[in-house]
């Protein structure tokens, strides 16, 4: 016999008693985890598309919907390509790389694919040579970026995975995804068919984690050839020298290109940002509602236990119990109370985070202990709170109550 | 064992004041066997509860083996009661969720002793009162009188020197009130002393003393005669 067998001995003859703020704390405890855990997921996610996006301007068409770049998948409007060349002679502050791209459905080894055109920088050095003007010189005010020599555009094709453009492609050739380069067990300097036309393999981007893997990168020209669609393109994905100069240019680019839509990276992903915004403050929303209504229902249950034992208590008071091991005994019933309902609350949520991560934010989560420690963390400190005040004022029972008849 | 000094006991309710309690002086000595009788609130719970250091008095002094209980801090008089008082109470008390053998090891391990001697312990004093085939039986499966003597095995847990009985045999049948009586009557034979509050009048005459109270006061102390007492 000890404290803890004492206690888990009555916990164990009435276990319903408890189970009304065992329920509390268990669902306060699911919604924190899940709410927190699609929050963190969902934020690095939107991280992660950001870096992968790499542009801080985007010039669509003025219908294209920002799910539409979001997804990666234009297929429908464009813009004429006579865009790109007009942000060239522009030679607007800031602007230090142009990338243009068309994306078409086409297939691989009988899986689809996304066939994206895209122009090597090496082209636009030829261009702005023979437009008599000064590739990307012209930095913005206050441009934070320090200066460096004259570019030579002979960096490898697989540094378009990080940097977003490539600085040499010719029109037979074309560089692959990972995902691709897995399923089709193409390599470079292989040839692949592309709408009827046969491409060489130049090389196979690093693994992302993005559409990028499922992309074949063939020349703009090429493409438009292929699918016949003209001198146009979907999408101008203008890279700025710093994040300040994202800001300076969108201005710019819509006076320039009054047909077009122009938008920032964060504008993109703006939506799933406030999303997650708005998800961190129900996180704590919800652990209000964990204090206050698990911390009442524990104060709660545990004042009425203390009232149904109260001859009970007298009756260890009589035989010893000092006030102190009281007070321990009934916070020791609501410690398990919390860790019951947070251990439990910790595992659900995590479950519904995973399953409804997945389907409502289109998140894989996986589990944080950290995070897990700190909600159970949160809920025994509830716990110990609530129930304090009823242990104590056990401690403080008249013992002699002992002696009074049922 | 005991001396109460000028003791006075009031309970005060709505502006209105009454003595619970009164006596100039009282001994009680080592192995008396004492009963304390008087009709329903003539203070007979309210002096078995200031015996057992759990009732402060108004005024005066509680002397326990030489020492002022009341004057000791609350953890000192609890240690006192947990090694030196056993009690026993009129609905027996025990703990309704602990099986039998569990009620004999709460005193046990309120007292800080390992899990094996509480359990050897236990199964002895249980074994000493009949119930040794009845340790895993939780109070609602015993009868009363088998209740009683778990309690009274509870009772001798910690060994102690004096047994403060609150209306022992109030609930048990004749059998079950003659084997706790016989019992007593061993526990006076070990050199115990017995407090039994009481209003079963053969009860009382097995007693070495009578104390008869009256409205909170003291009305006579009878040395009863051996020859009535055995």
């Amino acid at each position: 016999m000890n404290l803890k067998t004492l206690v888990w001995r009555e916990l164990a003859e009435r276990p319903s008693a408890m189970l009304t703020s065992t329920l509390t704390i268990l669902l306060g405890v699911t919604a924190l985890v899940a709410i927190r855990h699609v929050t963190v997921f969902s934020e690095r996610e939107v991280g992660q598309q950001l870096q992968s996006l790499g542009a801080n301007v985007l010039v669509l068409p003025k219908d294209a919907t920002l799910q539409d770049y979001y997804s990666a998948d234009l297929t429908e409007r464009t813009l004429p390509e006579s865009h790109v060349a007009s942000i060239l002679l522009e030679n607007l502050p800031g602007v230090e790389r142009l990338s243009p791209k068309l994306c078409v459905s086409a297939k691989v080894a009988n899986r689809d694919v996304t066939l994206t055109g895209i122009l090597p920088q090496s082209e636009f050095q030829a261009k702005a040579a023979w437009q008599s003007v000064s590739l990307f010189s012209n930095k913005h005010e206050g441009c934070k970026k320090a200066a460096c020599g004259p570019k030579t555009y002979d960096a490898a094709p697989e540094t378009l995975a990080s940097e977003r453009t490539i600085d040499q492609l010719k029109g037979n050739e074309a560089v692959i995804g990972a995902d691709v380069a897995e399923f089709s067990g193409l390599k470079p300097g292989q040839s692949v068919e592309m709408l009827g036309e046969k491409l060489q393999v130049l090389a196979v981007l690093p693994r992302t984690g993005t559409v990028d893997d499922s992309r074949v990168f063939a020349h703009l020209h090429t493409v438009q050839r292929l699918t016949n669609a003209g001198e146009v393109v979907n999408a101008i994905e203008v890279m700025g020298c710093c994040e300040d100069a994202a800001g300076g240019l969108v201005p710019k680019l819509a006076e320039l290109l009054p047909d077009a839509k122009v938008v920032t990276i964060s504008q993109v992903v703006s939506t799933q940002v406030g999303i997650n915004r708005l998800m961190s403050q129900m996180s704590l929303f919800v652990l209000g509602i964990l204090v206050i209504v698990g911390g009442a229902s524990v104060a709660s249950t545990i004042s009425s236990n203390v009232r149904e034992r109260r001859r009970e208590v007298g009756t260890l008071m009589a035989l010893g119990a000092t006030p102190s091991l009281v007070t321990r005994m009934f916070l020791l019933k609501a410690w398990a109370l919390g860790i019951v309902g947070a251990v439990g609350g910790s595992v659900l949520g995590l479950i519904v985070a995973m399953v409804l991560g997945s389907q409502w934010a289109g998140v894989t989560v996986k589990p944080l202990p950290e995070l897990i420690a700190l909600s159970i963390g949160a809920a025994l400190v509830i716990t110990t709170l609530a129930a304090l005040w009823p242990a104590r004022s056990a401690a403080k029972l008249d013992p002699c109550c002992c002696f009074q008849e049922v | 064992m005991y001396h109460l000094q000028d003791i006075t006991k009031v309970y005060r309710r709505r502006q209105e004041e009454v003595v619970a309690f009164k006596a100039a002086s009282l001994d009680i000595g080592l192995g008396e066997y004492v009963a304390v009788v008087g009709p329903s609130g003539s203070g007979k719970t309210t002096l078995l509860s200031m015996l057992g250091g759990m009732l402060s008095p108004d005024s005066g002094k509680v002397w326990f083996g030489g020492e002022s209980l009341y004057d000791l801090p609350i953890n000192e008089r609890t240690r006192r009661r947990r090694e030196q008082i056993g009690f026993v109470f009129q609905t027996f008390n025990l703990v309704p969720y602990l099986t039998a053998l569990e009620n004999v090891q709460v005193p046990l391990f309120l007292h800080g002793v390992s899990k094996t001697e509480q359990r050897n312990r236990a199964v002895a004093l249980l074994e000493q009162v009949g119930l040794g085939n009845r340790i895993e039986h939780k109070p609602s499966e015993l009868s009363t009188g088998q209740q009683q003597r778990v309690a009274l095995a509870r009772t001798l847990a910690n060994n102690p020197r004096l047994i403060l009985a609150d209306e022992p045999t109030g609930n048990l049948d004749p059998t079950s009130r003659e084997a706790v009586l016989s019992l007593f009557d061993h526990f006076v034979s070990e050199g115990r002393t017995i407090v039994m509050v009481t209003h079963d009048p053969g009860a009382a005459a097995r007693a070495s003393r009578r104390l008869c109270l009256n409205d909170g006061t003291l009305v006579t102390s009878n040395e009863i005669p051996a020859a009535r007492a055995a």
